[in-house]
């Protein structure tokens, strides 16, 4: 019953343009252009011996989660609030709380295929090589916090276009900080601190440190933790279904 | 027996007084209709018995269960049609039905249904795509296809062309035949008289009567009184 409303919400995910064209395809196709320029692909003494290039790909899975999370997510779940969706579930025996997790785990179900995608690309076409196993530890805290962020813009937007607005306008500032533009590491001190206390800059840290070969450091773990916890309380405390 | 109970029910929104008293009784496998102008608490009424809508005051009772306390058994029993709620724009028609059976314990062939409802050329149609009737119909699919035993319909035809009308009034008969008892709530007069074998009649949140079509017929009385008569001099909605 479940695995058909995963199901159903997958393919109305894959249908819905903005999860596989700007949370999947966008991403995919600056790997393979960032790929492409030299100068991002010498190895830097003040990365660790890393290059510019290895750490595009971890921000690029954040691209992925940051869009699926943030736009994807509130855009379909409030769109089903404002239409009765949720309301005429309420109706059936599955209730529409089931329908919210279905939708979660579809996006979840995505983001994993996209990370494998990101990751296998790198690996192949660029010989960048794969991170510790502490990066599938960061992936699960910032798909945690990430969408638990998305479902306090749901509950606090008062429609469809507010939780589309809401969540575009969020997503710029904390891919800023995640290093889209910018590496952390080339911030400015108060930036830098300012970065590590953002979710997905915690993320970068966190998968900075699988890519530079060890486990995460406590530090950002537990910032992604905290984002998860509270944020998905106060979804809770503050959701409403129509 | 008697199928849904409602003792006076009373909601209001903000200071406006949506239902003042409604009390009703309708009996295992009738069609029961609901009539009355418009903004006179007919869908909040059914909305209550749902369980889509808290009452201020009042009990009500479904096949002996409780709408709010005991929701979660009452959705397998109860199928419901409402005003507005809607099912995703992307999501095809065939894929609607299949989704929707799932839910049920024991549902109804999907595939039989939409055939009935004459939306198979539609199976693979976007609910956004369909036209205002179509939605209609696939709602009223939606609302039979757990088998239930209560099935409440609100504007069952609103939107339907005249044989796509005949055509559900047909199908709500075959229905209630298999043991379904049904609530429709109608602004057709004709509908009304057709298909419901009692109606009650609201206005201002309150029940003014409860009779067989004909009987509200009778009541008000003249060789040529219509249902639209005893309708309108019952609710003395009238510019009079």
């Amino acid at each position: 019953m479940i695995w058909r409303l995963v199901k159903t919400e997958t393919t109305l995910s894959l249908r819905d343009k903005v999860g596989p064209l700007w949370g999947v395809g966008l991403p995919l196709v600056l790997l393979v252009v960032l790929g492409n320029v030299p100068s991002l692909r010498e190895p830097d003494p003040a990365l660790g011996g890393l290059t510019l290039f290895d750490l595009y790909v971890p921000v690029l899975v954040l691209f992925n989660l940051a869009m699926l999370a943030l736009v994807a997510v509130p855009t379909v779940l409030a769109g089903y609030r404002e239409n009765g969706v949720l309301r005429r579930l309420r109706t059936t025996p599955i209730g529409p709380a089931r329908v919210l997790a279905a939708q979660l785990v579809a996006n979840l179900g995505i983001a994993v295929v996209a990370t494998i995608v990101f990751l296998g690309t790198a690996r192949l076409a660029f010989g960048v090589g794969l991170p510790q196993p502490g990066f599938l530890v960061a992936w699960i805290l910032v798909a945690a916090a990430m969408l638990a962020i998305g479902l306090l813009i749901t509950a606090l937007a008062p429609g469809r276009p507010q939780a589309t607005a809401i969540g575009t306008v969020l997503y710029f500032p904390l891919m800023f900080f995640a290093g889209l533009w910018v590496p952390i590491s080339q911030m400015p001190p108060t930036l830098r601190d300012i970065a590590h206390v953002t979710p997905l800059g915690a993320g970068m840290q966190a998968f900075e440190a699988a890519y530079a070969g060890g486990f995460p450091a406590a530090q950002p773990l537990l910032v992604l933790t905290a984002y998860a916890v509270v944020c998905a309380a106060a979804a809770i405390r503050f959701f409403r279904w129509s | 027996m008697a199928v849904i109970e409602v003792r006076d029910l009373h909601k209001r929104y903000g200071d406006t007084v949506a239902v003042d008293d409604v009390s009703l009784t309708v009996e295992e496998g009738e069609i029961f209709g609901i009539l009355g102008p418009n903004g006179a608490g007919k869908t909040t009424t059914v909305e209550c018995i749902e369980g889509v809508r808290a009452a201020d005051r009042g009990s009500i009772s479904v096949l002996g269960l409780d709408p709010m306390r005991d929701r979660q058994e009452l959705t397998r029993v109860l199928g419901a049609q409402l005003q507005e709620g809607q099912i995703p724009e992307r999501l095809q028609v065939a894929e609607a039905l299949e989704l929707y059976s799932s839910f049920y314990p024991s549902p109804a062939d999907w595939r039989s249904l939409m055939a009935d409802l004459d939306l198979t050329s539609k199976a693979r149609t976007r609910y956004g795509k369909l036209s205002g009737g179509q939605k209609q119909r696939l709602s009223i699919a939606l609302a039979l296809i757990g088998n239930p035993k209560v099935a409440i319909l609100d504007e069952l035809t609103t939107g339907l062309d005249p044989q796509a009308r005949r055509d559900t009034w047909a199908l709500i008969k075959r229905v209630r035949e298999n043991g379904t008892t049904i609530v429709l709530v109608t602004h057709f007069m004709e509908e009304a008289e057709r298909l419901c074998d009692r109606l009650a009649l609201i206005d201002a949140g309150r029940v003014v009567t409860v009779d067989t079509p004909q009987g509200l017929i009778a009541r008000v009385g003249g060789e040529k009184t219509s249902l639209e008569d005893a309708f309108i001099q019952l609710t003395r909605k009238g510019l009079s």
